[in-house]
């Protein structure tokens, strides 16, 4: 018999408590850990890869689908919720495993068969998901970037530019860079577009840092940032820029 | 636009109003012994046709010289000059052309005392029904504000009650019940009829129109001990309850939601939980609520304000400027004060 790995992710003891409970039904999984803040799960799941998360959505510091993010779409999730309409919605249109809180043995058993059916292959793309579990009209407040297993939470009032790099974007925030593996074009949809605007192929700018545009080339222009950082716009992103600028 | 000359149903009206009116001048006249009956119907009745409409002026002249605001004498001044000028035109000019054209100047002339005293006494007549008629609009509009200001205050009442039994808190409190069958029976127990009675007293609360603020607290009091089951170590609670504040009356579920936003953006967000403050005193004539909870401030604010915004409109639909709302962020300390009239019951208040 094959041991499964799992992990148990909820902020309340008592919730953690009670799939540990339904569990026992189940000697095939072994918890390998439990965490009661996503801080802790992102730690958890770097070092112990487990095959299997029991995930909480709502959490202090990293909430179910930022935990998610940071994971990566190589762990099997059943996630815990108490009422979220939008989560819901979310599962249901990328087919992802949920247990309503309360729930007894017979759901818990059909969640986890399920889960266990899906064992290695990849989930949906965090991305996604989160993105669907966001109220209309809502846009991300914060982005979170993963360091080994530590955890980088940067409010995107503070977030300078971003800079696509292969699968890769780059985030420049305060002095420093963050390297997180997403699209750049995932991130930009998902950023308030009254506040970023993508000012280039590999390039979104908060539209507070920028001072000036100069004339760079015949076709192009450069954005200087208030730090002096310079950064290419192209022609369509001088024109959003504009557009959002209200000089259109 | 003037209310009579806007609808024409109400000119009719008015028109109306005036045909007493002229077969009384026409009356006069004719009893004088220079008209015939028929001269005189041929003056009046052009005159009074014209006069009907220049008397319809007053209401811009009631407009102007509102009855409330203008001395008793400024406003005899204002409506005695402007009928004695109107009349003296009515009566001078105009009706000496109509006499004219009828052909019966001299007797005019002779008569024509009596039609300014007439074009005086109905410009007078005109303005106070002007004056009724504007003091009828304003109470209708009054009436009118303080329906809809009591719809709001019903629809405010409704929407606090909605959003009091916030499904999150429901759910897990009956996630946590589930847990404990298992392992803790009697504190599972405990915890259904914690959470029966907080349900209860919630929906018996939104019936009434104002509680003693003691049951809120106690509300509350109830509402910490399933979040306490629920967060255990993670939730600290302190109470600074002041004398003789226990009695004062408060809105129902005033206080609830404050509590509410303590716990989800208080110990919800922070690893290490958060200490919940309460502080309740009266002091001046007005009863003081301070809850004060510990947050983090890099969390997401999820339905931020909401409750909050909820809280304010209701005092202010109950007490207008004598009540208060603030917030304060004063580091990672999240601090909402309310202020409000101290009230009692009249049978406790006698016993003050």
């Amino acid at each position: 018999m094959n041991i499964i790995r799992a992990l148990i992710v909820d902020d309340e003891e008592l919730a953690r408590q009670i799939v540990r409970e339904m569990l026992l039904a189940h000697p095939e999984v072994e918890v390998v850990a439990e965490c009661a803040n996503g801080f802790e799960a992102v730690k958890a799941l770097a070092e112990l890869n487990p095959d299997l998360l029991f995930l909480d959505v709502q959490m202090p510091k990293l909430d179910g689908f930022e935990v998610l993010e940071l994971a990566g779409p190589d762990v099997a999730v059943i996630f815990l919720t108490a009422y979220d309409q939008y989560a819901l919605r979310a599962f249901e249109v990328h087919a992802v495993d949920y247990l309503l809180k309360p729930f007894d043995a017979a759901r818990f058993d059909a969640a986890l068969d399920r889960a266990k059916q899906r064992l290695g292959t990849k989930m949906p793309p965090p991305a996604e998901l989160a993105a669907a579990a966001r109220a209309p009209l809502q846009y991300l407040e914060r982005v979170v970037v993963r360091d080994g297993s530590k955890v980088d939470i940067i409010p995107c009032e503070r977030l300078d530019y971003a800079e696509a790099q292969d699968d890769y974007v780059m985030l420049r925030s305060q002095g420093k860079n963050y390297l997180k593996q997403e699209t750049i074009s995932n991130l930009e949809a998902a950023l308030d577009p009254s506040r970023f605007v993508r000012i280039h192929r590999s390039y979104i700018v908060n539209i507070e840092r920028v001072a000036k545009i100069e004339p760079y080339t015949k076709d192009s222009r450069v954005a200087v940032l208030g730090d002096g950082t310079k950064l290419p716009v192209s022609r369509s992103g001088y024109a959003r820029l504009r557009e959002l600028l209200g000089e259109g | 636009m003037h209310p009579i000359l806007a609808d024409p149903r109400k000119l009719a009206l008015y028109l109306a109003a005036w045909i007493p009116l002229v077969l009384l001048l026409g009356g006069v006249l004719a009893s004088t012994g220079d008209f015939t009956w028929v001269q005189s119907g041929e003056l009046v009745l052009p005159l009074s046709a014209i006069y009907a409409f220049v008397c319809l002026s007053a209401w811009y002249l009631c407009q102007a010289v509102p009855l409330r605001a203008s001395g008793a004498l400024y406003v005899l001044v204002a409506v005695n000059t402007a009928a004695g000028v109107s009349s003296l035109i009515w009566a001078g000019a105009v009706g000496w052309a109509v006499a004219i054209g009828l052909g019966i100047e001299a007797q005019y002339l002779r008569q024509r005392p009596i039609l300014f005293a007439a074009g005086f006494l109905l410009f007078d007549l005109a303005a106070a029904f002007h004056y009724a008629l504007i003091a009828l609009e304003a109470s209708r509009q009054a009436q009118a504000r303080a329906m809809q200001a009591s719809i709001l205050a019903r629809d405010a009442e409704l929407k606090a009650l909605k959003a009091q039994i916030d499904p999150h808190f429901l759910f897990n409190s009956l996630n946590s019940i589930s847990a404990l069958t298992a392992s803790d029976p009697a504190k599972a127990r405990e915890m259904c009829v914690l959470l029966s009675d907080f349900l209860r007293s919630s929906l018996k609360m939104g019936d009434r129109e104002r509680i003693p603020l003691g049951e809120e607290l106690a509300l509350a009091r109830n509402f910490l001990a399933i979040q306490q089951v629920r967060f255990g170590a993670r939730l600290r609670i302190e109470e600074d309850i002041g004398d003789g504040a226990g009695g004062c009356l408060a809105l129902p579920l005033l206080l609830q939601p404050l509590v509410e936003n303590a716990v989800t953006h208080g110990v919800a967000t922070r690893l290490d939980g958060a200490s919940i403050r309460i502080g309740v005193s009266r002091a001046g004539g007005r009863v003081a609520i301070r809850i004060e909870n510990t947050f983090d401030k890099d969390a997401r604010r999820r339905n931020g304000g909401v409750g909050l915004a909820n809280v304010r409109k209701r005092l202010e639909v109950r007490y207008g400027d004598a009540a208060s709302l603030e917030v304060r962020e004063i580091e990672d300390r999240f601090r909402v004060d309310v202020l409000f009239p101290a009230e009692w019951r009249s049978e406790e208040r006698e016993t003050e």
